[in-house]
C-alpha cells in the first residue's frame, strides 16, 4: 500500500505523459459545424454581390428546389481548388446560389472570370453577419438547403472531387 | 540557396484576410460606457471561431472583428447580452461560449473543483490535527 501511494505522483506523471503525446499526435478535430443542420434557414436579405447579378433572401429559398447554397470569397484560396468541382456540379444540374463574404464587386467578377462561374444568384454579405446568422464559421462551406428552405447538410472546407458524390446523393435526398 | 532564402523572405504568409476594412464596431467602442462594459464582458467569453484558444475580445482574426460588431450593435440595439449569447449558442454549440452552461453532461466539470477543494481540506486537516 505503502508502496502505491510513493508510486501514485510516478504513476500520475506516466498518465499525464501518455495522454499528452496521444492528443499531440492526433489533435482532436477543429471544425466547427453549424447546429443549424435539420431546421430552416434562419432569415436573411443579401444585396447582390455584382452588378447585373441579384442578390437574395432566406424566402427565396424555399421555391420548392432543392439547392446549393456556397459561401465563398475572391480572397479565399481553398476557394479556387472548389471552383472546378462546383462547375462539374452545376453542369450535373445542381442550382448553386452563393455568398461573397467580405468582398469587392470587381475583385469578385475577376475571380469568376479566371476560375469559372457556377453561381445563379450572388449575395454579398461585408460584414460576414449573414455567414454568422448560418453558423459558419470560414471560407468555403456549402449548405445543401432543401425546397422547403431547410438546411439539409453542411460541408466545411472546400468541395473536392471526391466529395460530388456525397454531394450529389445529399442533393438527391433533399429532393 | 540564398536566393531561395530571398524569396521565401519576400513571401507573404498565405494567410486568408479580405481586402475590406474591419467592420466599423470592430475596434471601436460603444459611445454609451454601461453598454460598452456588457459588450466587452461578452466578447471576452466569446470564442473565436478561428483562432479558437482565443476570445472574441483578444484575436485579431477578421471573423472575431465582425463578431465583435454584431455584439456591439446588438448591444446598441438594446438586446441582452444573455440572447447574444444564446444566438450564438444556437447556431455554434456550447464551444462558442468560454463558460459552459450546467447540464447533466458537465456536472463533473463544475463539480470537480468542489471535491478537491474538500478532499484537500480533509487531507489538511488531517495533517494538522496530527501535528498537535
Amino acid at each position: 500500500m505503502k508502496r502505491l501511494l510513493l508510486a501514485l505522483p510516478l504513476l500520475l506523471l506516466a498518465a499525464f505523459a501518455g495522454v499528452a503525446l496521444w492528443r499531440l499526435s492526433s489533435p482532436p478535430d477543429n471544425i466547427i459545424r453549424s447546429k443549424l443542420e435539420g431546421q430552416p434557414v434562419p432569415a436573411f436579405a443579401l444585396p447582390a454581390a455584382l452588378p447585373g447579378r441579384s442578390g437574395f433572401d432566406s424566402a427565396s429559398l424555399a421555391d420548392g428546389k432543392p439547392r446549393l447554397l456556397n459561401i465563398f470569397a475572391s480572397w479565399c484560396v481553398p476557394c479556387i481548388a472548389e471552383a472546378p468541382v462546383l462547375l462539374d456540379l452545376q453542369k450535373s444540374g445542381v442550382t448553386i446560389d452563393a455568398i461573397a463574404v467580405r468582398d469587392r464587386p470587381e475583385d469578385i467578377a475577376a475571380f469568376l472570370d479566371r476560375n469559372g462561374d457556377p453561381f445563379g444568384r450572388i449575395g454579398s454579405d461585408l460584414d460576414s453577419k449573414v455567414q454568422m446568422t448560418l453558423g459558419s464559421s470560414g471560407v468555403p462551406e456549402s449548405f445543401v438547403i432543401d425546397g422547403r428552405g431547410i438546411i439539409r447538410y453542411q460541408h466545411v472546407g472546400p468541395i473536392m472531387p471526391q466529395d460530388m458524390a456525397t454531394i450529389l446523393t445529399e442533393m438527391e435526398k433533399a429532393r | 540557396m540564398i536566393r531561395v532564402a530571398i524569396l521565401l523572405t519576400l513571401a507573404t504568409p498565405a494567410f486568408a484576410d479580405s481586402n475590406l476594412p474591419p467592420s466599423e464596431w470592430a475596434d471601436r467602442q460603444l459611445p454609451d460606457a454601461r453598454q460598452e462594459a456588457q459588450a466587452m464582458t461578452l466578447m471576452q467569453e466569446i470564442r473565436c471561431l478561428v483562432c479558437q484558444g482565443q476570445s472574441v475580445a483578444d484575436s485579431d482574426a477578421e471573423l472575431a472583428g465582425d463578431m465583435r460588431a454584431l455584439i456591439r450593435q446588438r448591444i446598441a440595439a438594446g438586446e441582452k447580452p444573455a440572447d447574444i449569447r444564446a444566438w450564438l449558442i444556437q447556431r455554434y454549440g456550447d464551444w462558442v461560449s468560454f463558460s459552459p452552461p450546467v447540464k447533466p453532461l458537465t456536472w463533473p466539470l463544475w463539480a470537480a473543483p468542489i471535491l478537491i477543494l474538500i478532499a484537500g481540506g480533509v487531507l489538511a486537516g488531517r495533517k494538522l490535527s496530527r501535528r498537535k
